[in-house]
């Protein structure tokens, strides 16, 4: 509470770990025409509304939720496939959120993406060889005559016979043409890569060969990732960051062991339990989980306050007027909820309320002075919250 | 086994399981040959038990149980084995016999019920179909009955739902809608074929949690085709792990998850991370692909792909099939292996390196 420094800048921190990409307040709206002859805008979809997250240097930050929470359109929005409604997207320190396409074209060499249904995200009537070689002759990176070289050092690298340049994409199988697809997204040597889903379409025991692969690229050539997947098993053995989304926002965000030994999150801890268990077996039966009731609700349309609340077991008042702000409560570690703790811990007064200037209700108390909230912005600050003693915290 | 007349229905049901399948094979005849997607696949399902079928893709999971569904016929497939359900082999009664059995007796949940549903027609029309093709009722009850499933497996509003299309619904929902058409005729038999692998986990918890009601209310037997161990292992009270068209590994859920003596099972449950395991270790990947089932390796189907066709020496492996034999855990746990001593290799090499917390010493 007597902390008088001024918040620092959220690229300070605690460790030498230089952030590669700095989405801060990243908004995508679309929207909804109504029928007619004007086809005038009745509304919008908040597909993403407002998220702040940083991707460290030869990092990887998990983007999980259910589908339709919008991490797909995050991804879009960082390759800059889509142009955000509001927010930047500093990539090593230039804002790429408004740039043209002309501006856009050298990005391209550094932000690739690999998508997730690698038999539609190949072009069938064109062979391996071209589809990989495609990145090459557009940002002209070699001679023409050292393009088919390269693209079979490339397919040498993802674990494929480079013999096989002149095939097309239907002679292989699913697990091979991901990794044609990763072999596409490497060419260009990038720095940072949106893996949106890359191993859900494929069998399990295709899918680890494809982490492994990964994990390999990652280390060999120092890529950055925002690795966005709604396994929770898979993000939390690639990514030492994991951010969950909820309903177009970010409920939770912090290091792995933070999101998956210390949830404190209710939705986070819903999706933890809901998580199937090869060990039960041992025990027999069902493992106890939190039952979410419902689906997600729409976008077009979100609740008043927390966007969790309709589905949310610990839910108040103050929950359906005032929305939680993204407060951090550990050095790498943010949660946007009014009651945050561990399971079956959630304290009973919201521990926002003073910060935001609000009594528990959720009315404005024009006897509380609202203070700033720990936390805010992409990166993490060297103060928070601390959840013991209801003060500030520090490194 | 029983002689079956032209009439199976007055066949008294016979002792033994409620679903019985023996030395099924489902072969397709292609113009390169002939395609082996099952291959003699014996089984065998009680009333209110749930059996989980795991495998890779192309392992027959799939074409096995539409077998059991009769959806082969009309194809170019060859059957032969024998589907005892309730005392009477699916194989051999009539095309019109089975058509009246599909849906009452058998039902199915697909994977993807967004293909499954006819975008052309409201979802209250599906499932109204579905019973009053058994069950002579009026339009009017058919669509009370319908709202009633729908609401049964947790549509909200579901008299208002009733009349939307199947795009109108999420995921989530559509696959409900799917169980409430396969339910309707309170089946005996439910077959769903990878019914969560779309939807998310909370909405796959939701799921299985009303397959799970579902079956104790009706008292069905459940055959759940996955993927995912962990579902399996929440689900299944037997556990048959197919590769190539065979059964590898057969037994209770609990003999085959903690000490299992195939090697592709080993490498099913070392190549899945869990929420526990520590994240510097490095998944260990089954290497290679499988098998085509046009030309499948003379012996053993996984030896291409097995770390440890060394330990049984020779070219046994290669060249031999193994059988399905009891396996050292005993009890009716059967497993397809030569190598003589799985239980052992299972504890001293593969147990460490997925649950080194287990072991103990």
């Amino acid at each position: 509470m007597s902390d008088t420094t001024t918040a620092p800048a959220a690229s300070v921190a605690p460790e030498s770990t230089e952030a590669v990409l700095s989405v801060d307040n990243l908004k995508m709206h679309f929207p909804v025409k109504g029928s007619g002859v004007i086809r005038r805008t009745v509304g919008h979809v908040k597909a993403v509304d407002g998220v702040s997250f940083e991707v460290a240097r030869g990092s990887a930050l998990g983007l999980v939720g259910e589908s339709g929470c919008g991490k797909s359109t995050t991804g879009r929005m960082v390759t800059r496939l889509y142009k955000p409604t509001e927010g930047s997207i500093n990539f090593e320190g230039t804002d790429i959120a408004n740039y043209s396409g002309r501006q856009l074209h050298p990005m391209r060499r550094e932000i690739q993406m690999i998508f997730q249904d690698p038999s539609t995200s190949l072009n069938p009537r064109h062979t391996v060889g071209s589809i990989i070689g495609a990145p090459l002759r557009i940002h002209n990176m070699v001679p023409k005559n050292k393009v088919l070289s390269r693209v079979q050092e490339l397919l040498e690298i993802v674990g494929l016979n480079p013999e096989h340049y002149n095939r097309y994409p239907h002679e292989f199988s699913g697990g091979q043409r991901q990794r044609i697809g990763i072999a596409r997204a490497l060419t260009l040597q990038p720095k940072l890569l949106v893996a949106d889903e890359p191993v859900s379409a494929l069998d399990v025991s295709i899918q680890a060969q494809v982490i492994n692969l990964l994990q390999d690229l990652q280390k060999e050539f120092d890529i950055s990732f925002l690795f966005i997947a709604h396994d929770l098993a898979i993000v939390r053995h690639f990514c030492p960051e994991v951010a969950v989304m909820y309903l177009g926002k970010i409920v939770e965000i912090g290091d792995r062991e933070s999101i998956y030994e210390r949830a404190h999150h209710p939705y986070t801890q819903a999706l933890l339990s809901a998580v199937p268990d090869v060990k039960q077996a041992a025990i027999g039966g069902r493992r106890e989980r939190i039952r979410l009731e419902g689906d997600v609700p729409s976008p077009i349309n979100p609740p008043s306050g927390c966007h969790f609340r309709t589905r949310c077991a610990i839910a108040k008042d103050i929950c359906s007027v005032v929305e939680p702000p993204l407060l951090q409560i550990g050095k790498k570690h943010k949660v946007a909820c009014h009651f945050p703790g561990e399971i079956h811990q959630h304290p009973e007064k919201p521990i926002t309320a003073p910060l935001l200037g609000v009594d528990e209700f959720g009315a404005p108390d024009p006897g509380a002075s609202p203070a700033e909230v720990p936390g805010d912005g992409p990166g993490y600050a060297d103060t928070w919250y601390d959840l013991a003693n209801n003060s500030r915290g520090r490194a | 086994m029983t002689d079956l007349s032209k009439t199976p229905e007055t066949t008294p049901a016979r002792d033994g399981a409620f679903l019985s399948v023996q030395d099924l094979k489902v072969h397709f005849s292609t113009s390169d040959g002939i395609v082996k997607a099952t291959d003699g696949l014996t089984f065998e399902l009680e009333r209110g038990k749930t059996l989980g079928i795991v495998g890779e893709s192309g392992s027959g999971k799939s074409v096995s149980s539409s077998a059991i569904m009769g959806l082969h016929r009309g194809t170019n497939a060859i059957l032969s084995g024998q589907i005892m359900l309730d005392g009477v082999d699916l194989l051999k009664v009539s095309n019109e016999d089975m058509r009246r059995r599909r849906g009452r007796d058998v039902a199915m949940i697909f994977q993807d019920p967004l293909s499954a549903m006819h975008p052309y027609y409201t979802v209250g029309n599906q499932i109204m179909e579905a019973y009053q093709v058994h069950n002579d009722v009026s339009k009017k009850e058919a669509r009370t009955r319908a709202i009633e499933m729908l609401e049964r497996v947790g549509i909200p509003q579901p008299d208002r739902r009733v009349d939307d299309y199947p795009h109108q619904f999420s995921g989530g929902m559509r696959q409900r809608a799917m169980i409430a058409m396969g339910l309707i005729n309170n089946p005996s038999l439910l077959i769903a074929d990878e019914p969560t692998t779309a939807l998310d986990v909370t909405v796959q918890a939701q799921i299985l949690d009303l397959l799970q009601d579902l079956q104790r209310d009706f008292d069905a037997a459940i055959i759940i085709i996955t993927h995912d161990l962990g579902v399996v292992a929440e689900m299944a009270d037997d556990v048959l792990v197919m590769y190539a068209g065979r059964a590898v590994e057969y037994g209770p859920c609990k003999e085959i998850l903690t000490n299992p003596e195939m090697p592709y099972t080993w490498g099913l449950l070392s190549s899945v991370p869990d929420l526990t395991a520590s994240t510097e270790a490095k998944l260990i990947p089954i290497r290679g692909n499988p098998p085509s089932l046009l030309n499948p390796p003379p012996g053993c189907a996984f030896e291409p792909r097995c770390d440890h066709v060394a330990k049984v020496g020779g070219d046994l492996c290669r060249t031999t099939l193994p059988d399905l034999t009891p396996a050292h855990s005993g009890g009716n746990h059967t497993k397809r292996c030569h190598i003589k001593n799985a239980d052992e290799v299972y504890e001293a090499e593969i147990l460490p390196e997925i649950a080194p917390d287990l072991v103990e010493d």
